[in-house]
């Protein structure tokens, strides 16, 4: 494993006072903190800790569900992405999300790529063509896809499904990357060409990864977050956070005591 | 002394008894019905039947224009229908979170999906047939549609409601607008059980006799004419099997056949295709 101490990280996501609502439920409290570029970002914690509210936050995906508001501010390259003024569509350009289950669009693998890009960019064909070949393969995806871009995507395995969904979101180049317990639907191998693929990914993107599986944040995060009941109780570098934690809760929690 | 054991096992054969008996006494009657059906259509059936019209009692004749008629209003229905159907329905499921409006036009759709069409008969009579003074092929057709309406709406909603909210979920992810996910993300995944929804009014509407009564009514001769009444199977089997003679009875098994037959296959092919596509969970 790398030694992260010496990392040189500049500010992509900065979260400042953010407090969530389900209706009257307040789901996250007075979290801070500043979510680096480049980096994958893990956030852990018990089921019900507010670690997959704070990830909708990020591309305002709450917005879709009358009853659940935030308040305070999260900064997107110094703009707050809260404010009203904030064209959703526009930031979700350039958020892109990953789902715990694989959501495929009923259509062909090569239209379920094409489908985002095609909403903010016009393409020729060969472009098109082009950047779906980009993006099946940055999701490493090709050389299983290329000979069936025309079937349907609901026709591949859930691994393959996934893979699928990174490809979409990384079509339209978003800059920053929202992965909602991304394995947790997939077989260890498939686990394994997602972690993989984390790690190749970041070299474009900042990565934001919510997990169940303490492992898995160790394995594929720079940073992680440790939050419990909608409070972020310990947020640093992954390897000094499940090594030598400042907080008992957090030394509970990645050892098993707890949770 | 039965053990715990040995009296759930009987109880169970016994439930198990009386629900084979039920389903058997149910099968009894389709059964007899579509042999009655088949007895007495099969002997009517011949090429006659689609070539030639309705005849007076006593010469030889067949079905064409009331197949025809029965055709062109069945058409139309479905062609005004269903698109109402699938945008109501489609309002109901995707917008009917929140406000009066969506839980008030279900109880109503409710209330048209069970009413009886006699009804939506007499309702299109005294509104449309009477203003022009005439029953016509257009009252038959509009008839016919309202009774479309409510089984699309209820369709398309309750297909749409089973696609997963995640789907829409990663389609909003993306940034696209609530429209493009509609048309292309929601509706395409519920595609195939909206399809199945308009199958099956079709081949409900296609055996409704009491709409037609007060509508098109019937006509001896052919006519394309949707502005005169027009010949329909459903009334000509009611008035050929109600009249004495001989060979108008044995054309309104066979038309009655025609229907059963017709109506079978949109269901069965309804089925095959809703099979197909059910959404792999």
């Amino acid at each position: 494993m790398p030694t992260h101490s010496t990392k040189i990280t500049k500010p992509k996501l900065i979260v400042r006072d953010l407090n969530f609502y389900y209706g009257t439920e307040r789901a996250l409290k007075d979290v801070n903190m500043t979510i680096p570029e480049k980096m994958v970002t893990a956030f852990i914690g018990p089921s019900g800790c507010g670690k997959s509210t704070i990830l909708r936050t990020f591309n305002r995906m709450y917005q879709l569900y009358p009853k659940q508001k935030a308040t305070g501010e999260v900064l997107l390259d110094g703009e707050n992405i809260l404010d009203k003024k904030q064209d959703l569509n526009m930031l979700r350009a350039k958020v892109g999300m990953v789902f715990q289950k694989p959501t495929p669009f009923p259509m062909s693998i090569y239209d379920n790529i094409a489908f985002g890009v095609k909403l903010y960019e016009r393409l020729s064909r060969y472009d098109m063509d082009e950047r779906v070949e980009w993006a099946l393969s940055k999701a490493a995806l090709w050389t299983e896809a290329k000979d069936k871009l025309k079937k349907n995507g609901t026709s591949l395995s859930g691994g393959q499904q996934q893979r699928l969904c990174i490809a979409r979101a990384i079509a339209v180049k978003p800059q920053v990357l929202l992965l909602d317990e991304p394995t947790s639907a997939l077989d260890p191998i498939s686990t394994a060409h997602i972690e993989k693929l984390i790690n190749e990914l970041k070299t474009d993107f900042t990565i934001v990864i919510v997990t169940h599986n303490m492992q898995q944040a160790a394995r594929v995060s720079d940073f992680t977050a440790y939050m419990y009941l909608g409070n972020l109780i310990e947020f640093g570098d992954t390897s000094t956070l499940f090594t030598n934690p400042k907080h008992k809760e957090t030394e509970d929690y990645i050892t098993g005591r707890f949770g | 002394m039965l053990t715990l054991y040995a009296r759930r096992r009987l109880i169970n054969a016994l439930s198990l008894g009386v629900s084979i008996l039920a389903m058997l006494f149910g099968l009894f009657w389709l059964g007899w019905i579509l042999w009655t059906l088949l007895a007495n259509g099969l002997q009517g059936l011949n090429l006659n039947l689609f070539t030639q019209m309705t005849p007076p009692p006593g010469s030889q004749g067949g079905l064409l224009n009331a197949i025809a008629g029965s055709l062109m209003m069945t058409f139309i229905a479905t062609l005004i229908g269903t698109p109402i159907g699938i945008l109501a329905g489609t309002y109901l499921a995707e917008f009917g979170q929140r406000g009066w409006l969506a839980p008030a036009t279900r109880f109503i759709n409710d209330v048209l999906l069970s009413a009886p069409s006699i009804v939506i008969g007499l309702f299109v009579y005294e509104i449309y047939v009477i203003k022009i003074g005439h029953f016509s092929g257009w009252a038959g057709a509009f008839a016919l549609s309202i009774i479309v309406i409510p089984v699309v709406i209820r369709t398309t909603e309750n297909m749409l409601r089973l696609v997963p909210n995640t789907l829409r979920e990663a389609a909003a992810a993306l940034g696209t607008p609530q429209w493009k996910i509609i048309n292309f993300v929601t509706l395409r995944a519920a595609r195939a059980g909206i399809l199945t929804g308009i199958l099956l009014a079709v081949a409900r509407i296609s055996g409704e006799t009491a709409p037609l009564l007060f509508t098109s009514l019937n006509n001896q001769f052919w006519s394309s004419d949707l502005n005169q009444p027009m010949a329909n199977l459903p009334v000509v089997i009611f008035q050929f099997a109600m009249s004495p003679y001989a060979d108008w009875q044995s054309l309104a098994w066979a038309g009655a056949l025609l229907i059963t037959v017709s109506v079978l296959t949109l269901n069965i092919l309804a089925r095959v295709l809703f099979r197909q596509t059910v959404p792999s969970h």
